[in-house]
């Protein structure tokens, strides 16, 4: 970084893993990890629990918000994973839950983004490739690595069509963490680089913080849409497991 | 290697991947736009392809992130 | 960013010493949610959606019942209305046709009055002319009884009468 040049901007310090308490990092240790995966946990549980109390039969604000996401997601998993696949809507209700929440609670400004750490993600999505594999061979037997084997392609094409879809089956887990994972970093850290432009332009700082605004808002957009692309993906995963015809 | 010559080729090579997200845009961007076109040809087919258009968004996006995370890792882990 | 660095504070998310220490919480914060929201959150929604999909149900049912009933309520009256037309239109006959007789009574009472006004005064009329006939014959007799009386000519009563009605006869 240009340390010479008067100022220094340390884009990835906010991804930094800390112990809450001081000292070394042991598996064990409550870190700031552990502070906000616990406030996910307590604002998803504030929407949904909280926010729908009243049970009303005309709903609150809030009761209306969790009873969206509730049939968002639910019609999400109907939708494209088939009436079949309604029996995981906890499961992927839970994940949503979590990316998104770790997503907007890591816009908060001096917080620390759980979803921008490979570590987490790809957690998450190995969680779901191997869960959707292992239910492929379960539910489809031997049948599920049709999935693989291009029917309508013509004979020739499809050892090579095979081995391209291999790969891409076994890119997935990949691709799924990294691309949250990325997204996240990318927004922090250039917020992060252009907060830093403020402090050291002076006079002119208002530039960079119109800029910072107006990349707070997409960065709100991201933070949402990646849960949603995070979720429609595990949802078209589970798809192929149920159904690998198609 | 020379510290200084290496650093040079980190940093250009952090500007070349940044090339890369702009293929990412275009691809983003072509399919937003081949979405709203088709929309606009046939609005009451569009609201069901709305998940169509974000897993497509999403898969051309992926590979912008991944120029950016190449960046980053020249950036700050090589 | 140098290589010593790379490690500590290059890319926190590339140190791999943290992510035990990320998994193990994960897998706590996902076990922890995913029983929240499966047991307590997710059948609370979903009960208060199937209520409200209940409620709406059978509200649509009540207002489907209750335009019926306004349906109903409409063909009556337009039947009563119907009915009241048709009585009305029954009660107007009615005075018509009873206007209609009291007034060819009073008509035919009318007609019979002046008929019979002036068949009295045709009766009169004729009675007149008569008496004047029998006035002009008389005078006409006594006349000409005067007339043969001054010639001195013979005649008796039967035969002047017998000739002034037979002359009276041709003239008339």
């Amino acid at each position: 970084m240009a340390s010479d040049s008067g100022f220094e901007i340390r884009p990835m310090d906010q991804f930094e893993v800390k112990a809450l308490f001081g000292g070394d990092i042991y598996w064990y240790t409550p870190t700031n990890v552990t502070l906000w995966m616990a406030l996910t946990v307590l604002a998803a549980s504030a929407l949904m629990i909280y926010g729908a109390r009243g049970r009303a039969l005309v709903p609150s604000r809030a009761q209306s918000a969790a009873e969206m996401t509730y049939g968002f997601i639910y019609n999400m998993v109907r939708d494209v994973a088939g009436h079949d696949a309604v029996r995981f809507f906890p499961y992927i209700f839970t994940l949503f839950m979590f990316v998104l929440f770790a997503n907007l609670l890591g816009l908060i400004p001096f917080a620390f983004t759980t979803t921008s750490h490979i570590a987490v993600t790809a957690v998450l999505a190995f969680t779901v490739f191997l869960t959707v594999t292992g239910l492929g061979f379960i539910l489809n037997g031997t049948k599920f690595l049709g999935l693989f084997w291009v029917s309508s392609a013509p004979l020739a094409l499809r050892p090579v069509l095979a081995l391209i879809e291999l790969i891409s089956y076994f890119a997935r887990p990949i691709s799924h963490s990294i691309r949250l994972a990325g997204a996240m970093m990318a927004g922090h850290a250039v917020a992060k680089v252009f907060a830093g432009f403020a402090s050291a332009l002076g006079a002119a700082f208002f530039v960079p913080v119109l800029a910072v605004t107006a990349l707070y808002a997409l960065e709100l957009l991201v933070a949402v849409i990646q849960a949603y692309v995070f979720t429609i993906l595990t949802c078209v995963y589970l798809r192929d497991a149920l159904h690998p015809s198609h | 290697m020379e510290g200084e010559f290496a650093e040079m080729g980190k940093y250009i090579g952090v500007g070349l991947t940044a090339i890369g997200m702009g293929g990412a845009a275009i691809g983003v961007g072509n399919i937003a736009g081949n979405f709203l076109s088709g929309a606009l040809r046939n609005p009451s087919a569009a609201a069901g392809q709305t998940a169509m258009l974000f897993i497509g968004i999403a898969f051309a996006e992926a590979l912008g992130i991944f120029s950016f995370l190449v960046a980053l890792l020249l950036m700050f882990a090589v | 960013m140098d290589e010593t660095a790379a490690s500590g504070s290059g890319m926190p998310q590339l140190d791999i010493t943290t992510f035990s220490n990320q998994i193990f919480w994960l897998i706590v914060t996902l076990v922890v949610l995913y029983y929240v929201m499966s047991r307590v959150a997710l059948p609370r929604v979903a009960a208060v959606l199937a209520d409200r999909r209940g409620t709406i149900t059978s509200d649509i049912a009540a207002a489907e019942e209750f335009k019926l009933k306004a349906q109903e309520a409409e063909d009556a009256y337009k039947t009563a209305m119907v009915d009241a037309r048709a009585e009305a239109n029954r009660i107007v006959e009615a005075a018509k046709a009873e206007m209609q007789a009291e007034l060819d009574v009073q008509l035919a009472k009318a007609d019979a009055e002046i008929a019979a006004k002036s068949a009295e005064s045709e009766r009169r009329i004729r009675e007149i002319r008569d008496s004047a006939l029998a006035m002009v014959t008389e005078v006409s007799q006594d006349i000409t009884a005067d007339v043969l009386g001054v010639f001195d000519a013979k005649a008796d009563q039967g035969s002047v009468t017998a000739a002034v009605s037979a002359r009276m006869k041709g003239g008339a």
